[in-house]
């Protein structure tokens, strides 16, 4: 059971060795790299030529990975994207200007009003820090350079450097081929692309690069079983700890990757300390970022780290005394009660630690990752959010393209060879697959594992065709050609050769071969251009003559509300907003997009789901002077509050249940017309998304009132506002501010604030008035 | 009869002006024969033309005319400029003259003063005529202070019906003009005549020096109050053949303030009733050969511009986000390129100068506080700066691109700008062309160092094995 692994991996490694020929070995490369540099001497020896060929492919995918990525920049602008990379922004800016330990005591008072924020316990500092430390080093080099270019530059940077890490991870996989396949592969894979584009200054930027080469740097080492390698791959969790919660993953798949190693037999003191290492000193690094603290050793979720390395322990001590019995059926006593101990020992540890409440149960979260149905009946505040639905079979292919049939193929060569490494990418591949199938946003963890299996299927696949290809028009080289592949399929098809038209015929399978691939290419691309680079804050569409018209109103609104309203005011909104208001308006929230209250945020659904007068208690009770909707009746424009409404509906019925769905739908149906629901009608958020929009025809041949976006004439179109006032309606609509008016004076004959004074006429009143207001 | 009250009024107020003052025999030396003012009030700037004959009717030759100000004007005074008027009818021309403030000892109720130095003293039975401009900005007081969105804007203008003079004024009249017809009010002194959009007042003769009789009027005006509240303009020289702008600016809507409601629907669909004195255009007159201009503010670029060019100007018509209403404000950034031969000169001491604008290149805005900054290139020694007007300045140091020892940056600050101020104004500066070619070399180094460090480390075995 114990040490089989060895033969197996030594082939592996003899046979990378092989297909290389030791290009990589410092003593032959510095010999090689001096004729090139001289450049008289243009016949190069194969190894040379490979190893040029190679760094160039690389430098040229590195490059591809960075530019392929400033679409969006070209088209609109250097600014940064959706809703979260506002809020890394503004504690990028903060980090940069105040210094770390200001940003680490950060106790943020603008979002979560009235209830505040500790930022610096509820972040993962690993992004803002990476791009506060590459705008200090740039700075120090006097490159004159905002702090935006910088964060709009992180991702795109990190993606390029991920592609290094593929091709390292491929090469210590399967060989280099398979490397560079994978560098070219993630380069421009959609799934990553989605959320690594200029811009998309978010988590996963930076983390995809520190998951993988975690996982590379772990593989790395149980394939070496060197301490230097485990310590690496430690400081690499760390790294991925800092940066994004999805570190979940790691600390989950190791575990089960060294128990599935241990289960097929495939023990190894390598494996041992490889995952120790790792784990204790990965674990120690972890507990410094305060966002994770101890829940390593007392979160559910981190349990199974925790028990594999016990068993792992377990499994050396027997592997020891197996070594010092050499009685064999001592042996298996001991074996019995040595394992049946441990295993009710940590069943008793793990029983006693939950229900004493030392150890944490799983999070709402971690359910629905393991359970797609879950959030959709417990927690609709993620059941809400568009990237959180299960993932459709179109997005995946829109994702993947033909990497979704590589896959499988890759699957089988990786089976067929089977080593540590390809177990590895076997089983992150499957588990990350289905993770992806869970919520669409995970597409991108499985983006890396998809591109590295595919790329072996590629790779492996072209290899064998160009070997069968070249085998009959240089027969001399057939023996050379034999020697250097390990691939039996290579060996098999240069056995029967005397099948009719087989070179033909793998001539047109690599054309097919190339023709997919670029196809792939142009998918690639076109998605980029096409689905990935627009920044969501600024709408473009096409005008009536082809022109590019462009929608800028979110930020009409925000700049009117930083530059216009009080500095204390506070803005309420729907959750969404909230990160670019603070970011971008400079104005307190109500609630914003790190959903960490419930409760505040139905709250916030409660009030725009009732009418004007209730609405306006709670608006009082929070302190509320602005209320912010987005409305895209006007240009059509679909993801608006109307459109969200349901789901306020939803989230405040889950905590109020006087907010009760069936009374906003018609016979379970969501209208806006004249057929719905009077609720429906007459809600603060109907009010304010269509105040005095009935006055106001949107389309040539329709009645006033025609809403774009959802095509229908609006119900109610005399509304009449009583508690709030139209404060601001950006020029085409999209973003509606409205002033929530103070209490009304008790005194009924002076306007408002001044103080009523009966003794004086009414026609000096006019001057008083101008007294107190000027 | 309310018109002869306020007459008695201000004749009772100009004696005891009059009582007031201490009379200096220099001043009778001079009289003004007949004086004519004309007060634009258009736009939010006053711009008042003051045409003088004088006269000296002293012994002795008097080289200077004293022109005088309530102190609530000095405060608002942005520019003062004379002119003499030098032949007759068609082969008239202007000579300018250098206007300075002066103290007075004995000034009556803070007053004053600005001395016109005359080319040649006048003799005496002399006459001459002086054309003198001044601009005053921040004069308009918006009354009622709040209007809502489908108000019109109504201001007061303050000033006297005399011209306020330490000399005995013979003969004077003075003309308002008001942006449109609607005026609301104003005080009569008789004779006073409205038609259209003109008033004038006088002529009134005799009037003993320091005679001061308050008007105010109360008229519309919706000309847009854009007042620049800061801008710092900062011009970046590279002797590899660009100049680099960038102007920061911090906009506010200085008219009656904004009451109530915003609404979008009204704003759109009846454009002439609804936020008239609102205003959302601005127009900026750029040097020609511009290139690569930018308009951005802190959140992003602002898509809403659009630029003009052709050989002679260069126009950039510019949006802010959303228009300005009273008392709303807005902040921006401009960028542009321009070429470095246009503007950048060599002296034939062998210095260099720059040459370029002042102001604030937006048409019909006031800036409150305006900071010009002139970054030379690294290297760039003893910088001396000339300017034709009195400037506050002082010497900043500036770290751009790859800079090691700093740029030497020429700050020069001014308050209250009007767009007469466009005048341009020189810096200059030593500059040894050697030192363009240091940050080239430094990068080459940079790259040399790179590549030997390759070499070295593939030639250098560090592993500890053998």
């Amino acid at each position: 059971m114990v040490g089989k692994a060895e033969p197996v991996n030594g082939s592996v490694k003899s046979g990378s060795n092989q297909s290389i020929p030791a290009a990589m070995q410092s003593p032959l490369k510095k010999s090689d790299l001096i004729p090139n540099l001289s450049l008289k001497t243009l016949k190069l020896k194969t190894k040379q030529q490979e190893l040029l060929i190679r760094v160039s492919i690389l430098c040229l995918v590195y490059v591809l990975a960075f530019i392929t990525r400033l679409f969006s920049v070209l088209r609109y602008e250097s600014m940064i994207h959706e809703f979260d990379p506002y809020f890394n922004y503004r504690t990028t800016l903060f980090l940069t200007e105040k210094g770390f330990y200001e940003f680490w005591n950060w106790f943020d008072s603008e979002s979560w009003y009235p209830l505040g924020r500790i930022i610096g316990g509820t972040l993962y500092p690993g992004l803002m820090v990476t791009a506060a430390i590459i705008y200090w080093l740039l700075r120090f080099l006097r490159f004159a350079i905002h702090i935006r270019e910088v964060c709009v530059l992180t991702a795109p940077f990190f993606a390029s450097n991920t592609t290094l890490v593929a091709y390292f991870f491929g090469k210590e996989v399967w060989d280099s081929g398979a490397g560079l396949v994978a560098a070219a592969l993630i380069a421009i894979c959609p799934g990553y692309i989605s959320r690594s584009v200029a811009g998309s200054y978010d988590n996963e930027g930076v983390a995809i690069f520190a998951l993988l080469l975690t996982f590379y740097l772990f593989v790395k080492a149980v394939n070496t079983g060197s301490l230097a390698w485990a310590l690496a791959s430690a400081f690499g969790y760390f790294y991925m700890v800092s940066a994004w919660g999805g570190y979940v993953f790691i600390i989950n798949l190791i575990p089960l990757y060294v128990l599935v190693l241990l289960i097929t037999g495939r023990y190894s003191m390598r494996l041992y300390v490889a995952y120790n290492s790792m784990y204790v000193l990965g674990m120690l690094l972890a507990m410094q970022i305060r966002f994770v603290g101890f829940q390593h050793v007392q979160s559910g979720e981190h349990m199974a780290a925790m028990g594999v390395f016990f068993l792992l322990q377990v499994f050396f001590f027997l592997d020891w005394v197996k070594h010092l019995l050499s009685d064999t059926k001592l042996f298996q006593a001991f074996l019995r009660i040595t394992v049946t101990t441990a295993i009710a020992v940590g069943a008793i540890a793990l029983g006693v630690g939950t229900a004493s409440g030392y150890i944490s149960p799983w999070t709402g979260r971690f359910y629905s990752l393991l359970d797609p149905t879950y959030a959709k009946d417990h927690i609709p505040i993620i059941a809400s959010v568009s990237e959180h639905q299960p993932t459709a079979w179109s997005s995946f292919m829109f994702d993947f393209h033909i990497l979704l049939f590589l896959f499988p193929a890759g699957l089988y060569f990786c089976f067929k060879r089977l080593s540590d490494a390809t177990i590895f990418i076997v089983m992150y591949g499957l588990t990350s697959i289905y993770f992806a199938g869970v919520m669409v946003r995970l597409i991108l963890v499985a983006t890396p594992a998809v591109c590295l299996i595919s790329a072996i299927a590629v790779s492996a696949t072209i290899k064998n065709l160009t070997l069968v290809a070249r085998a009959k028009n240089k027969v001399t080289q057939t023996g050379f050609v034999r020697g250097s592949s390990s691939l039996k399929g290579s060996s098999k098809a240069s056995l029967d050769q005397s099948q009719p038209f087989q070179r033909n015929g793998a001539i047109a399978l690599l054309l097919g071969a190339f023709y997919l691939l670029s196809k792939y290419a142009t998918h690639c691309t076109w998605v980029t251009s096409e689905a990935y680079s627009s920044p969501s804050i600024v709408l473009a569409a096409r005008g009536a003559h082809g022109n590019r018209v462009i929608f800028d109103d979110y930020r009409e609104a925000y700049f009117w509300l930083r530059k216009n309203t009080p500095p204390d005011a506070k803005v309420m909104s729907w959750w969404d907003y909230g990160y670019q208001i603070t970011a971008m308006g400079n104005r307190t929230v109500i609630v914003d997009n790190n959903t960490w209250n419930n409760t505040h945020i139905a709250t916030v659904g409660r009030a725009m789901s009732s009418y004007e007068n209730e609405a306006y208690e709670i608006m009082r009770s929070l302190d509320v002077d602005y209320v912010l909707v987005v409305f895209g009746g006007v240009t059509g424009y679909s993801s608006d509050d109307i459109n969200k409404f349901l789901w306020m509906v939803r989230i405040g019925g889950g905590v109020f249940p006087v907010i009760k769905e069936p009374d906003y739908l018609v016979n379970g149906e969501y209208r806006v017309d004249k057929g719905a629901a009077p609720k429906m009608l007459n809600c603060l958020m109907y009010k304010l998304s269509y105040y005095r929009f009935g006055e106001l025809t949107t389309e040539y041949g329709k009645p006033p009132g025609y809403d774009r976006a959802r095509g229908v004439e609006i119900g109610n179109k005399d509304i009449k506002l009583e508690y709030l006032e139209e404060a601001f309606t950006t020029s085409n609509w999209i973003v509606r501010i409205y002033k929530v008016k103070p209490p009304n004076n008790r005194c009924p004959y002076a306007g408002n604030d001044v103080p009523y004074l009966p003794w004086v006429p009414t026609v000096l009143r006019y001057h008083f008035q101008a007294m107190f207001h000027g | 009869m309310e018109a002869m009250l306020r007459i008695r009024a201000a004749l009772l107020l100009s004696a005891l002006a009059l009582l007031s003052l201490l009379v200096r025999s220099y001043s009778q030396e001079i009289q003004i024969a007949n004086a004519e003012r004309r007060i634009d009030l258009t736009s939010h700037i006053v711009k008042v033309f003051l045409t003088l004959k004088v006269e000296n009717v002293g012994t002795s030759p008097a080289s200077e005319i004293l022109l005088a100000f309530p102190p609530s004007q000095v405060d608002h005074l942005a520019l003062v400029k004379a002119a003499a008027t030098v032949g007759k009818r068609k082969k008239k021309s202007y000579l300018s003259l250098d206007v300075i403030p002066t103290e007075l000892p004995d000034a009556p109720n803070g007053t004053k003063y600005f001395s016109i130095s005359l080319l040649n003293p006048l003799s005496t039975g002399e006459t001459a005529t002086l054309e003198v401009l001044y601009i005053l900005t921040h004069s308009l007081e918006p009354f009622p202070a709040e209007i809502s969105q489908s108000e019109s804007q109504l201001v007061y203008y303050r000033d006297s019906a005399l011209i306020l003079s330490p000399y005995h004024i013979k003969k004077q009249t003075t003309f308002f003009k008001t942006p449109s017809s609607k005026l609301e009010s104003f005080t009569r002194v008789e004779p006073t005549n409205h038609a259209g959009a003109e008033l004038k007042y006088g002529p009134y003769e005799n009037h003993p020096p320091y005679s001061f009789l308050p008007i105010i009027l109360h008229f519309e005006n919706n000309n847009p109050f854009a007042i620049v509240e800061e801008l710092v303009r900062e011009v970046e020289i590279s002797h590899w053949g660009n100049l680099q702008i960038t102007e920061s600016y911090r906009l506010a809507h200085a008219g009656a303030r904004h009451k109530g409601m915003f609404s979008r629907v009204e704003y759109q669909s009846r454009p002439s009733i609804s936020g008239v004195s609102s205003f959302k255009h601005l127009l900026a007159r750029l040097p020609p050969r511009v290139h690569s201009v930018y308009y951005r503010d802190e959140i992003g670029n602002i898509s809403t511009s659009h630029l003009r060019t052709d050989p002679w100007k260069s126009e950039l018509e510019i949006e802010p986000r959303y228009p300005l209403f009273g008392g709303w404000k807005a902040t921006f950034v401009i960028g542009y390129g321009l070429p470095l031969e246009d503007f950048l000169f060599e002296s034939p001491d062998g210095r260099r100068y720059l040459n370029f604008s002042f102001g604030c290149p937006l048409v019909e805005t006031v800036v409150n506080k305006l900071t010009v900054k002139v970054a030379l290139p690294e290297g760039a020694k003893d910088p001396s700066a000339v300017i034709p007007f009195p400037v506050e300045q002082h010497l900043e140091a500036k770290y751009s691109y790859l800079d090691i020892v700093g740029r030497t940056v020429v700050v020069l600050e001014k308050n209250n700008v009007v767009p007469e101020h466009n005048s341009p104004f020189q810096v200059y500066y030593n500059f040894n062309p050697i030192f363009m070619l240091a940050e080239p070399l430094m990068l080459t180094s940079v790259f040399f160092l790179l590549f030997i460090a390759c070499l070295a480390y593939l030639h250098v075995d560090l592993s500890l094995r053998k």
